[in-house]
């Protein structure tokens, strides 16, 4: 620890900290544009100049390592003599057109240039521009503003994992770009709009659509893969006009991939909002009580094993425990959440969660990959993976189809047989993980799969009071919630594929349309209950108009096991209502309503189902204590190649999918990589 | 008496409106208009920063971008039963698109009338145009 004076306060900061984070520390804010916390220094724009004792020039904070005993000083004359040098230095080049800059209002070049800027200019000559760079359909550039920070070269080599841009010529000429034009190939770009300070990476979708003060702020939680990133929605009137990260150090940091941050515009397309009863073989509309009656006239007289309920990928969990509670009363324990057949054993709760948490990512020294490939099922994640190794001595190992995961992984196999390779690096590290997605639990022989996972981090010693090494990677933002809550068959109930096929006469889809929705019994009465007219709705007899995530306050649990919570951003589109008050609706026309009237109520009914609810964000000391494994034979694993969970990561969902922003990205990204692969 | 025939012999107050009309200032703000360049093309670039300074509410403003990547309104309305005629929205436009105008004479018979919308408030600049360029010119040392 150094201790050093920051302004006439005295601050202590661990050895190798910069001036600038001790002035951070000391609670003085120092001006920057080029350092980011979570990138490598540059030192190159040189707004951070403080005055330290003895030092002959004003010296760059960012760049510059406390010693102890020094004395700094931000806020004297010669400093902000500096600082207006070099803010004058960065507006000879800048075009000072904020008013049609859609960074205008949340700039850092504008904000610092009311403290630094001079009030005209003495720079009379031509200012330079720069032709506009394409780096995709989600990210829209405007060259000739930027201040050549090199945040963006940094976010993209260090954390994106993707090494295509970069800076041509020097001085005057220097560009910022990627070479060869082509789109950045991260599921990360997004972020390169949040990072850059000026207005020259912008978010191409949202372009000149609103500004910054016109917005409503709502914190959410994200629900288009399973980590629950944090977001912050902001919407004007009714619409979500944008989604951005809310810095959150144990989930998302503060980064969000493209899908979470981009489908938005799926949320005004192919919405149900209203009511749909099907007559005569066409859907018609109608009003709540015709389709609660009509599913009423079905109900009677039906026994409580012809009725089932699916929970689909989007869910909250309320209206999953409520959907619960309503099949209870009609005496039915045909429950699931398993859309895609994943065998998840919901037996004990580190058999299907990520035990070792996103944070302890960063703590553990070796990690195998089983049927995962998380750059695709979650980017953010694969981004703290591809952050630790930065650090150094992390093996990666994955099995299963050859995948570039944006960092150096040995490819031990396409068979989960080739996991027994892995033992000896696993068995060398302290703090082994693996992380086992659902490309490999969605196969027939997954129990066996996850048992074998399980039997394999118990034997390299990946399970101990301390570190628990195991892990479920997840793909569905509803699934561990529904897990919690014991969405899954009862004692005699049907898993999902017994229900197909005529095996229910009645069948609730909860925002389900991920599974094979032809396999339903001709005879069987659907009854979809969502927000999307996607494909259960396509097929059903009765649609309720529900609630997308935006839209309503839902409690998600991440693939961690973290229990997080949105509010409400904009209202629900016409006579579509917030799912757990559909079903409550409902319970009352059957006679038989549910013991809740108020979302606090139904929370309170979560808690009581499982404590875990009770708090948000905490996640209980992980470390394993019982080594009794998954129910499921090790030895019933299949030679099959592992095949990937999600191929197209821009659509896996009912939202995204009606979404032509991430259309654009399949033609863009994936389209070009299938037809590679043929 | 003297007081009378001093009166009696003044230049009379009283104008023949509408024919007559009393000389205007050059800020004098009146009913909005929004200019265009002198090759046509309208000035507005929708920073809306006129939106955010009104303090009525009476700007309503959305924007996207045009075919050819620049930035314009597709909306520009304003309730001109709200305005206050304050003229911060003239004062805020970097580009002096929005401007209040000399012509107070917008009576109208009906409320509908008065919410006025970007095709109205861009068809007033053209009608008054010299007389807006006038004005502006005329201030210019003012500001």
């Amino acid at each position: 620890m150094a201790k050093l004076t920051v302004d006439g306060t005295e601050v202590e900061v661990p050895n190798g900290a910069s001036v600038l984070q001790a002035c951070e520390a000391a609670g003085v804010e120092i001006p920057r544009f080029c350092y980011h916390e979570r990138l490598s220094v540059a030192g190159n724009c040189r707004m951070c100049l403080v005055e330290v004792e003895k030092a002959p020039k004003p010296v760059a904070s960012c760049a510059y390592p406390v010693a102890d005993g020094m004395v700094v000083k931000t806020d004297t004359a010669v400093v902000r003599q500096a600082r207006r040098g070099v803010m004058e230095f960065l507006l000879i080049n800048h075009p000072l057109d904020c008013p049609i800059c859609d960074q205008g209002g949340e700039c850092d070049l504008q904000d610092q240039a009311y403290s630094y800027g001079m009030d005209h200019s003495r720079f009379a000559e031509n200012k330079r521009a720069v032709k506009d760079k394409y780096l995709g359909p989600l990210v829209k550039t405007f060259m000739t503003r930027c201040i050549h920070c090199t945040r963006c070269i940094r976010f993209s080599s260090e954390v994106a994992g993707v090494a295509e841009m970069g800076a041509t010529s020097r001085g005057e000429n220097m560009e910022v770009g990627t070479y060869i034009e082509k789109a950045l190939t991260t599921e990360l770009s997004g972020n390169l709009i949040d990072i850059c300070p000026v207005g020259a990476l912008l978010n191409k979708p949202y372009s000149f659509t609103a500004r910054p003060w016109e917005l409503r702020k709502t914190d959410s939680v994200d629900v288009h893969d399973a980590l629950g990133s944090n977001i912050r929605v902001d919407a004007r009137g009714s619409e979500v006009l944008r989604i951005l990260p809310r810095t959150n150090e144990d989930v998302n940091e503060e980064w969000l991939g493209d899908k979470s941050r981009f489908s938005h515009d799926g949320l005004k397309r192919r919405r149900l909002d209203k009511p749909w009863v099907r007559q005569d073989g066409k859907l018609r509309p109608a009003s709540w009580p015709e389709a609660f009656g009509a599913i009423a006239a079905k109900l009677k007289d039906l026994p409580g094993e012809r009725i089932g309920a699916v929970a689909g990928d989007l869910c909250d969990a309320e209206s999953m425990v409520a959907l619960k509670d309503l099949m209870a009363s009609l005496g039915s324990q045909d429950l699931d959440c398993r859309q895609d057949g994943a065998a998840l054993d919901g037996g004990r709760r580190d058999f299907y969660t990520f035990n070792t948490t996103v944070a302890g990512i960063e703590d553990a020294d070796a990690i195998l990959l089983v049927g995962s490939n998380p750059r695709r099922e979650a980017p953010v994640l694969n981004a703290r993976i591809r952050k630790r190794l930065n650090h150094g001595g992390y093996p990666v190992a994955y099995v299963g189809q050859p995948a570039d995961l944006t960092y150096a992984a040995r490819h031990l196999g396409d068979g989960v047989a080739a996991i027994e390779d892995a033992a000896e690096m696993l068995r060398g590290a302290k703090r082994p993980m693996v992380i086992v997605g659902q490309g490999a639990l969605r196969r027939p022989d997954g129990a066996a799969i996850l048992a074998a996972a399980w039997a394999l981090a118990a034997s390299v010693g990946a399970l101990t009071p301390e570190w628990h090494g195991f892990n479920v990677l997840h793909t569905a933002a509803a699934r561990v919630g529904a897990l919690d809550l014991g969405f899954l068959p009862g004692l005699g109930g049907k898993a999902l594929p017994a229900m197909l096929g005529g095996g229910v006469d009645l069948l609730w889809l909860l925002g389900a349309d991920e599974f094979d929705i032809a396999a339903i019994g001709a005879n069987t009465f659907v009854v979809y209950q969502g927000h999307h007219g996607d494909r259960g709705a396509a097929r059903a007899d009765v649609i309720l108009p529900g609630a997308a995530y935006t839209e309503k306050g839902g409690t998600y649990v991440n693939t961690e096991g973290r229990v997080q919570r949105g509010y409400v951003a904009v209202q629900p589109p016409g006579e579509a209502r917030e799912d757990w008050a559909i079903l409550r609706a409902f319970s009352a026309v059957l006679g038989k309503p549910l013991p809740y009237d108020s979302i606090q109520e139904v929370r309170d009914r979560l808690a009581a189902v499982n404590p875990v609810f009770k708090t948000l964000q905490e996640l209980p000391h992980r470390g394993c204590t019982d080594q009794a494994g998954p129910s499921g034979d090790p030895a019933g694993v299949d030679r099959e190649p592992l095949l990937p969970a999600v191929v197209n990561y821009y659509q896996t969902n009912a939202i995204n999918r009606a979404s032509a922003t991430m259309a654009e990205c399949t033609r863009t990204y994936v389209t070009p990589m299938l037809q590679a692969a043929e | 008496m003297s007081l009378t025939l001093k009166y009696f012999f003044r230049q009379k107050a009283t104008i023949n409106y509408p024919y007559e009309k009393g000389p205007i200032s050059p800020r004098f703000k009146g009913e909005h208009a929004l200019r265009r360049y002198p090759n046509g093309e309208e000035r507005c670039i929708a920073c809306k920063l006129c939106e955010a300074v009104c303090p009525a509410l009476a700007i309503t403003i959305e924007a996207e971008p045009r075919d050819d990547g620049s930035r314009r309104t597709t909306r520009y309305d304003i309730d001109m039963t709200k305005c206050i005629y304050c003229g911060l929205c003239e004062e805020s436009c970097p580009v002096d698109a929005i401007v209040e105008g000399p012509n107070f004479e917008f009576a109208v018979e009906t409320r509908e009338e008065l919410l006025y919308n970007k095709e109205r408030l861009l068809s007033n600049g053209d009608r008054w145009e010299s007389e807006l360029s006038k004005r502006l010119e005329l201030d210019a040392p003012y500001r």
